[in-house]
């Protein structure tokens, strides 16, 4: 863990220290007017304070053919989170830059009814009136029912910062790629369920009127035919046209894999291979397909109807939920992966883009990180998921940002330069999008630059907005072009570019369907003037005008206005939008929910029954995970058990939140979930290795144990001589008689602890038996239990017996007795006059000493010269006083600091060395060392 | 060390000084075992550890499975099962040079009357013969004539084949508790208080047949005999549960020397004390016997005595050298001793000349560090002794090696790995030389680094 950390200490939301805010209040008249937010629940340094919502956000909506767009989910789907921010007008807002909708239907040139397999695009929307800022994540879901067969939905990351979204702009497209795959996979399977259904129907209706046309030829022999007849004959000929389509769009559907990864269409002898493939796929992958799951697959059992000639009107039908549309499995796997989504994304920008650089760095000093940090193979092989996983299309286009790209300094620099960085992302974004093959593309496109084909684009672009009625503008293009002519060292684009040729690049892109990124933002002026936005959409002048607002602008004009004025603006578009809708939509009765903002999802699973709240299993299981954490936790499989792992930590208090209420609940909470915490340990202590499952969330942990650490150095003078055991390998035993109070230290004192491996660390809480030699090979830190009776007796004499293994603390009578200790690292590690006062920051205090205590074990282990000898002739005593100089001179290592570094040098080797790591635990090393006793 | 648990206090040097037993404290800089492994197979007491070559041992007891180790890594490498009792006696069987077949073999006996042979590289079930009468109690392979032999109720002879060549009648009912050979195709086998010179006679021209002839019956010990050892082609020696030493001439069976009270380096110590040590015969049995070209090593009842050969006399003792029994003795080559005990404990012993004795009084405190202190008024009475006696060595304990929690009953030490010990709480520890293992960590990290290339990456 490298990181600053009091400078993310200062910007995290988490509880104060132990002792309570107890000063007597001033007089009236002395006190200082308080933040004007406060009421809100914000601090003066959260940014969130205009916004209607207490944190971040994601929200689903869909666009209805019959209502127009209508919010479907929020997650966390809880009131608190979204407050009295509008749903409904942000729904409005969000589906209105979708650009995909207009696409499918009957291309021109073709007979039938072609599906298009869009790739989803990426928005960056902001709306400074709302003080929300989103990221938009469009996706077409098929329904043989809907207009064109295809529905409109969009996922929307919705934060109250703007630099977080542009800034996480890549993590977050990646994150949702993978959960918009998720439910158009569930999707096309539904889809082609669906389709074969209809087929049969079809086929059945054939048969029917074949038969009833038969009859009717034989019944009248005239010659002539009927009006039936042909009408007969009209109806079977368009139910054999439509049994045409319909097999031609079961076939698009099942080719779509191929198409995907070949990106050519396929020859008909392929087909069917596909189509079993396809159908395998879907089986196996999906084994467990529960009844109600298998609703849109076709069955044996399964008995056509026949279809009436005139098709139902599209108002009169329910639309199926998104549920219904995505196969039951496929919407919960992504309703996990958005909550981890949600999750991942908590927080301040400045404490996401610190433990991403951490999580960078500590990537690279693969080697060492075992030692002192919590699972980082987990966490690794997760972020690498992320990043290669989500659909390869954009990786090729957008790298992650790897610490190559973003170095250090760059990054960290101080809360005030993050625009800086804004920019330095645009660029990336830019320069990658006019990479490679496409640069060559892109140059003629310019030379034979069409403006006709530029309005097509641009008018693209405004379908979109009709219904918005608000301009939208580029943002940030202009600023990243110019920035990027004028960096030498990147410049892929010799042509300064007009911000309006940029966009059309972005979507001319978009047209040969890959992915399209587009960064866009609303205009602010205008958002304040929705009363005519027919007049106000569609001159690309008019974007140009506004540019110089810009988002800053936005900012600026959003703080100046008073509450009372944002709610008159508020309702204000909120006549709007519903007058709006209600002209083109017949759903009226929608409209009462569509006025309804504050329980919009509620309304909404009552009506159309979507599902808006998560399936309860996974919190049931969380604490099966808990318990059931073991070993084995480094496998592939724990991704998924992490990920049910988070809703226990929803009221995790240290993501930044503007509201007060939400983090005094989750302190009232804190405590109780420590105490369970605690209480599942000591159930699961006596299996595993360490009773804390080290998840990559378990912040609180951290904070808890550094608190605890904290106090310990604080109560006891001989803190240091205790923790130079834990560093030097010496097993410390932890003597008391209260369970509680000794796992408390010891889960403390954990953080000191160096791990063999990736594993859990090589800690016991809690112990009644006697110790034995094999423990002290395997646990470094225990907790004992001292028995009053004659029964402790045993346990106390193995303790003597092992005595030159262990230094053992003895919290009943406070007394050490461990090996004496001189050095020099320890005293600032811990530090008992420390000016720190979090636990969590002097955690990471903790892990930033003992990350450069490592990378001296790293130099003193891989120092070739040290430990092999430079000419056969030398003695083994000369590559001792080399070996012993270098540590004192060269790693500046005081008397037992040393014993510290070759401890943690021997486990580094033994790790490097390990085949499979964490097989067998390393042996016990120990000096021949006096003990000591120290009593306070 | 209960003391400051209980109460606190300092230092525990309370046990010093209640007990004779010397003691050694937590600083033990001679002793270069600061490492330990410990391995865990076994579900009995670990009686036997026997090595089969350079890095390999192999481990025995009373669970009836038979284990082979990796002595530098602590890696398992086989487990022998087969035995339904435990197991009474193990030796390894090495391979002729002339033979085809090199593998090495174990064999084993059991307290399920039977012997089996072992493949000690693929872990194979060579062979097994059940048709014993009797435990087998002891093994020996007489390398020169490529046969074994089994003792228990009687003693047979088995070729490499383990076809029967010969066997004697019943001997006893107690059964061959030792055997060794000894030169002239002969071997000696202590059946209860008495020694029995058998000569093997080899198929020649005249007979094709094996034959085991009863030589001698040697009477001299007066109870049971633990411990029988060849000391060097020309002797060997024998131990009795009285504490006996007997050194026998190995080719005219003859007694070179009789050591009765050995354990005395004073003789005419007061009776008092010889009447106790008799009354415990526990005390002065003689359980294990170790030899150098000079000297022979007894553990005799908690103590550890140096007979030497030329002198025929104790040169160096330490009566109470264990809290109990030492059941294991070996001498390592750079003039160290080794002992391991019934009370859990190995300790490392160094045999050192005094330095002119004789020409001063030496204070009593002096010895009472060297563990005489047992009777403190008497203190001074054995220092003139020694002095007339000029008991020229001494045993100095120079570190312990605390890890069993129960009695070790064997050790067996690699010059290159370290030691094993093997010990009755069912456990097997691996201690080794910290500095030495580091250095070879090192040494094979480079190795490592070197073949993935990454050495030099840099460069």
């Amino acid at each position: 863990m490298i990181s600053a950390p009091d400078v993310v200490a200062f910007t995290k939301e988490e509880e104060y220290e132990e002792e309570p805010y107890n000063e007597p209040a001033l007089p009236e008249e002395y006190s200082v007017p308080l933040f004007p937010f406060a009421n809100q629940g914000a601090n003066p340094w959260s940014k969130l304070s205009g916004a209607k919502f207490s944190r971040d956000f994601i929200l689903i909506s869909e666009f209805s053919e019959q209502v127009g767009p209508q919010p479907l989910l929020t997650i966390p789907n809880d009131t608190k989170v979204f407050g009295t921010f509008d749903l409904n007008y942000f729904s409005l807002r969000i589906m209105s830059v979708d650009y995909q909708a207009s696409f499918v239907g009957h291309p021109p040139g073709s007979a039938y009814p072609k599906l298009n397999f869009v790739e989803d695009s990426k928005v960056v929307l902001g709306d400074s009136k709302e003080g929300a800022f989103a990221y938009v994540h469009h996706l077409t879901l098929y329904d043989l029912e809907a207009r064109g067969f295809v529905r409109p939905f969009c996922m929307a990351y919705i934060s109250a910062d703007q630099h977080k979204i542009m800034q996480q702009f890549q993590e977050l497209s990646a994150e949702f790629s993978r959960a918009s795959e998720c439910l158009k996979t569930g999707n096309r399977k539904a889809f082609a369920g669906e389709l074969e259904k209809k087929l049969k129907d079809l086929d059945y209706t054939r048969t029917v009127l074949h038969t009833e046309t038969e009859i009717q030829k034989k019944a009248n022999d005239k010659g002539f035919y009927s009006s039936q007849a042909i009408e007969k004959a009209n109806e079977l000929a368009s139910v054999e046209k439509s049994i045409i389509e319909h097999q031609d769009l079961l076939k698009q559907i099942h080719s779509y894999p191929h198409r995907k990864l070949k990106g050519c269409d396929l020859c008909p002898g392929e087909m069917e291979h596909i189509q079993d493939q396809a159908s395998q796929a879907s089986t196996t992958s999906n084994p467990d397909e529960s009844a109600d799951t298998d609703l849109y697959t076709c069955r044996p059992a399964y008995t056509p109807k026949l279809i009436k000639a005139k098709s139902t009107k599209c108002f009169d039908k329910k639309l199926k939920t998104l549920e219904e549309l995505c196969d039951t499995e496929y919407f919960t796997q992504t309703l996990t992966q958005l909550s981890h989504i949600e999750h991942m994304f908590r927080g301040d920008l400045c404490y996401l883009l610190t433990s991403q650089i951490d999580r960078a760095l500590l990537k690279q000093q693969h080697i060492t990180n075992f030692l002192f940090e919590d699972f980082v193979e987990v966490d690794d092989r997760m972020v690498e998921k992320q990043e290669s996983i989500p659909s390869k299309p954009s990786q090729d286009r957008l790298p992650s940002r790897s610490l190559e790209e973003c170095p250090i300094p760059k990054v960290l620099i101080s809360v005030g330069s993050y625009k800086s960085s804004v920019e330095s992302v645009l660029i990336k974004m830019e320069q990658e999008l006019g990479d490679e093959e496409y640069k060559e593309v892109e140059v003629t496109e310019l030379s034979s630059f069409d403006p006709q084909e530029n309005l097509d684009y641009l008018d693209m672009d405004m379908k979109g907005s009709i219904s918005s009625g608000e301009s939208i503008e580029v943002l940030g293009t202009e600023k990243s072009t110019s920035v990027l002519s004028k960096s030498d060292s990147q410049a892929s684009l010799t042509v300064p570019l007009s911000p309006q040729v940029v966009r059309s690049k972005a979507v001319s892109h978009r047209t040969i369907s890959e992915d399209s990124i587009e960064v866009l933002s609303t205009c602010p002026s205008e958002a304040l003037i929705p009363d005519d936005f027919k007049a106000s959409y569609p001159s690309a002048i008019n974007e140009e005008e506004s540019y110089p607002d810009g988002n800053e602008g936005a900012i600026h004009f959003q703080a100046s206005i008073s509450p009372p004025e944002l709610g008159e603006m508020e309702e204000g578009s909120m006549e709007n939008t519903p007058s709006q809708i209600d002209s083109c939509c017949i759903g009226k009765e929608s409209d009462g929910q569509l006025l309804l903002p504050s329980s919009p999802a509620h309304t909404h699973s009552d009506e159309d029954g979507v599902v808006s709240s998560p399936p309860q299993r996974h919190r049931q299981k969380d604490q099966g995970f808990r318990v059931d954490f073991s070993m084995e936790n480094a496998s592939p499989s724990s991704r998924d058990d992490s990920c049910e792992g988070f809703p226990a930590y929803e009221l995790d208090p240290s993501h930044l939140l503007a509201s007060r209420d939400i983090s005094k609940t989750s302190l009232d909470n804190y405590s109780d979930t420590t105490s369970y915490v605690s209480s599942v340990a000591s159930t699961s202590s006596d299996r595993i290795p360490s009773a804390y499952p080290a998840s990559p969330s378990s912040d609180r942990h951290k904070k808890r144990a550094g608190q605890n650490a904290l106090k310990f150095i604080r109560q006891y003078p001989f803190a240091h001589p205790a923790i130079y055991s834990l560093l030097s390998g010496r097993t410390l035993v932890v003597l008391g008689e209260d369970e509680a109070i000794v796992r408390k230290l010891v889960t403390a004192l954990a953080i000191f602890v160096p791990s063999y491996g990736c594993y859990a660390k090589p800690v016991k809480h809690w112990a009644s038996s006697p110790l034995h030699i094999m423990d002290f090979q395997k646990w470094k830190l225990i907790g004992l239990q001292r028995v009053a009776s004659p029964a402790g007796a045993g346990t106390l004499h193995a303790l003597s017996r092992y005595s030159r293994y262990t230094s053992i603390l003895d919290l009943d009578n406070k007394t050490l007795r461990c090996p004496l200790y001189r050095g020099t690292l320890v005293p600032r590690l811990a530090d008992h006059r420390t000016q720190i006062k979090r636990g969590s920051t002097y955690y990471l205090h903790v892990q930033s000493m003992l990350t450069q205590l490592c990378s001296k074990a790293f130099l003193y282990t891989f120092c070739h010269h040290l430990h092999l000898p430079t000419h056969d002739k030398e003695t083994e005593e000369l590559l001792a006083s080399r070996q012993a100089s270098f540590l004192k001179l060269t790693l500046g290592l005081v008397n037992e600091d040393v014993r510290v570094v070759q401890y943690l040098a021997e486990l580094l080797k033994l790790h490097y060395m390990q085949e499979s790591p964490g097989t067998s635990h390393p042996m016990l090393r120990f000096d021949y060392v006096p003990s000591f006793l120290y009593k306070i | 060390m209960l003391r400051w648990l209980i109460g606190g206090g300092r230092e525990p040097q309370g046990l010093a000084e209640k007990s004779p037993l010397q003691t050694i404290g937590e600083e033990q800089t001679q002793n270069p075992y600061t490492e330990l492994l410990v391995l865990k197979a076994h579900h009995d007491i670990v009686r036997f550890l026997v090595q089969l070559d350079d890095y390999r041992f192999a481990s025995a007891g009373d669970d009836g499975i038979v284990v082979v180790w990796n002595a530098q890594t602590g890696e398992k490498l086989l487990e022998l099962n087969g035995h339904t009792q435990k197991i009474t006696a193990i030796i390894t069987f090495p391979s002729l040079e002339s033979c085809e077949e090199k593998n090495q073999l174990i064999l084993t006996a059991s307290a399920d009357r039977t012997v089996t042979v072992w493949d000690s590289d693929t872990g194979r079930q060579v062979q097994r013969i059940s048709c014993f009468q009797s435990t087998v109690k002891c093994l020996t392979v007489l390398q020169r004539l490529d046969v074994w032999l089994s003792g228990g109720n009687d003693l047979c002879v088995w070729n490499r084949k383990l076809d029967l060549l010969c066997k004697t009648s019943h001997l006893s009912d107690t059964g061959i508790s030792a055997l060794v050979e000894i030169p002239k195709n002969c071997v000696v086998a202590a059946v209860g208080k008495e020694l029995i010179i058998f000569r093997l006679v080899a198929p020649t021209e005249g007979s094709l047949e094996w034959d085991i002839l009863e030589i001698k019956h040697l009477l001299d010990h007066q109870d049971n005999i633990l411990s029988l050892i060849n000391v060097n082609d020309l002797s060997f020696v024998t131990g009795s549960h009285i504490g006996e030493l007997i050194i026998w001439d190995a080719l005219d069976w003859t007694m070179q020397a009789y050591e009765r009270n050995f354990w005395d380096p004073a003789p005419q110590l007061d009776t008092q004390q010889e009447i106790k040590l008799c009354q415990k015969s526990n005390d002065i049995s003689i359980h294990h016997f170790t030899c150098d070209e000079e000297n022979v090593f007894a553990a005799v009842g908690r103590g550890l005595y140096v007979y030497n050969l030329q002198m025929k006399r104790v040169i160096a003792c330490q009566k109470t050298a264990h809290d109990s029994s030492v059941l294991h003795i070996a001498k390592l080559p750079n003039r160290q001793l080794i002992s391991c005990s019934e009370d859990g404990s190995v300790r490392i012993w160094e045999l050192r000349e005094k330095q002119q004795l004789a020409a001063e009084p030496v204070p009593t405190g002096f010895f009472n560090m060297w563990g005489f202190g047992r009777v403190n008024k008497q203190a001074s009475q054995p220092v003139k002794k020694q002095q007339e006696n000029t008991t020229s060595c001494s045993l100095e304990l120079i570190g312990d090696l605390i890890g069993h929690s129960s009695s070790v009953e064997m050790f067996l030490y690699f010059e290159d790995h370290g030691l094993v010990t093997c010990s009755a709480d069912h456990l097997i520890i691996l201690w080794k030389n910290g500095e030495r293992e580091s250095g070879l960590r090192s040494l094979r990290l480079f190795q490592k680094l070197e073949e993935n290339g990454d050495l030099y990456l840099a460069v």
